[in-house]
């Protein structure tokens, strides 16, 4: 229930998908409008959503914290850790794409997972846990509403 | 309550690992009472039952008077809603890796034509 797994393959050798995954200009095809990312392990990124998707609000940023970029294999991130914290395994989501070859394809392979991990003491209050749900409401919210839209128009 | 308000309290109530190893025992042993709960879990009765007043809460449980201590049962229902949130997620990747396949694809074809 609490982890995602998929696998896609992809008729692309493993560095055009690498390209799509990794690159600013190619995540805002597929993610969010706007990215910045350094890409090495602890590097940090911002993916930026809206501000089409969150006219009220304007732009939504995103922080991410690199795990591992190893092209064209491995390529994987924390996020959704709460605005201003650093990125742990207890309090954010990590997401993993592995790329194999399959001749002249690519087999994509995503995780994400940590929504068993993501731990509050006991002592913590209970206002502080729901100002973290609201805040992952509000991004998973602009991530439906921008998703659909994209890959529609691409 | 809202629509949104009834989602964030729903979210925080399964966001905690030890809650959703409440919802586990209960799911699988059937309804139970603080006491009897607490004795399957690393947590104090007291911790237990702040948990189950959470969950009662988001509407994932629900106790009924038994003796002298309250039982309380999982609502099947409301863990739907949960996994279809969860399954929301899910359907958001699924169509973010269709968009990169179709991005990948693009690309290659265009830098293999003649």
């Amino acid at each position: 229930m609490t982890v995602i797994e998929r696998e896609i393959l992809i008729e692309a050798p493993r560095h055009v998908v690498w390209q799509v995954l990794t690159d600013p200009a190619q995540i805002s095809q597929w993610f969010s409008d706007d990215a910045r990312i350094d890409l090495r392990p602890g590097g940090a990124g911002t993916f930026v959503f809206g501000p089409r998707v969150n006219q009220l609000d304007g732009p939504i940023p995103v922080d991410l914290v690199v795990q591992a970029a190893e092209p064209p294999e491995r390529f994987a991130f924390r996020w959704a850790h709460p605005a201003g914290s650093e990125a742990r395994v207890d309090n954010s989501l990590l997401v993993e794409f592995t790329l194999t070859a399959e001749g002249e394809h690519t087999r994509l392979r995503l995780v994400e997972s940590g929504y068993d991990q993501v731990d509050w003491s006991p002592q913590v209050r209970e206002d502080t846990i729901n100002d973290h749900a609201k805040g992952w409401d509000t991004h998973l919210t602009t991530l439906t509403a921008y998703a659909p839209q994209r890959s529609a128009s691409s | 309550m809202t629509d949104r308000s009834d989602d964030e309290e729903l979210w925080a109530a399964i966001a905690e690992p030890g809650r959703r190893r409440l919802l586990d025992i209960l799911l699988s042993g059937g309804p139970a009472t603080a006491t009897a709960l607490a004795a399957d879990l690393p947590f104090t009765r007291q911790a237990v039952a702040k948990h189950l007043a959470v969950l009662e809460r988001a509407g994932l449980v629900e106790g009924h008077r038994h003796g002298r201590e309250v039982r309380y049962a999982v609502r099947p229902e409301r863990l739907d809603v949960a996994a279809r949130a969860m399954a929301a997620v899910a359907a958001r990747w699924d169509s973010r890796l269709q968009a990169i396949k179709r991005l990948a694809e693009s690309i290659h074809r265009a830098a293999n034509q003649p």
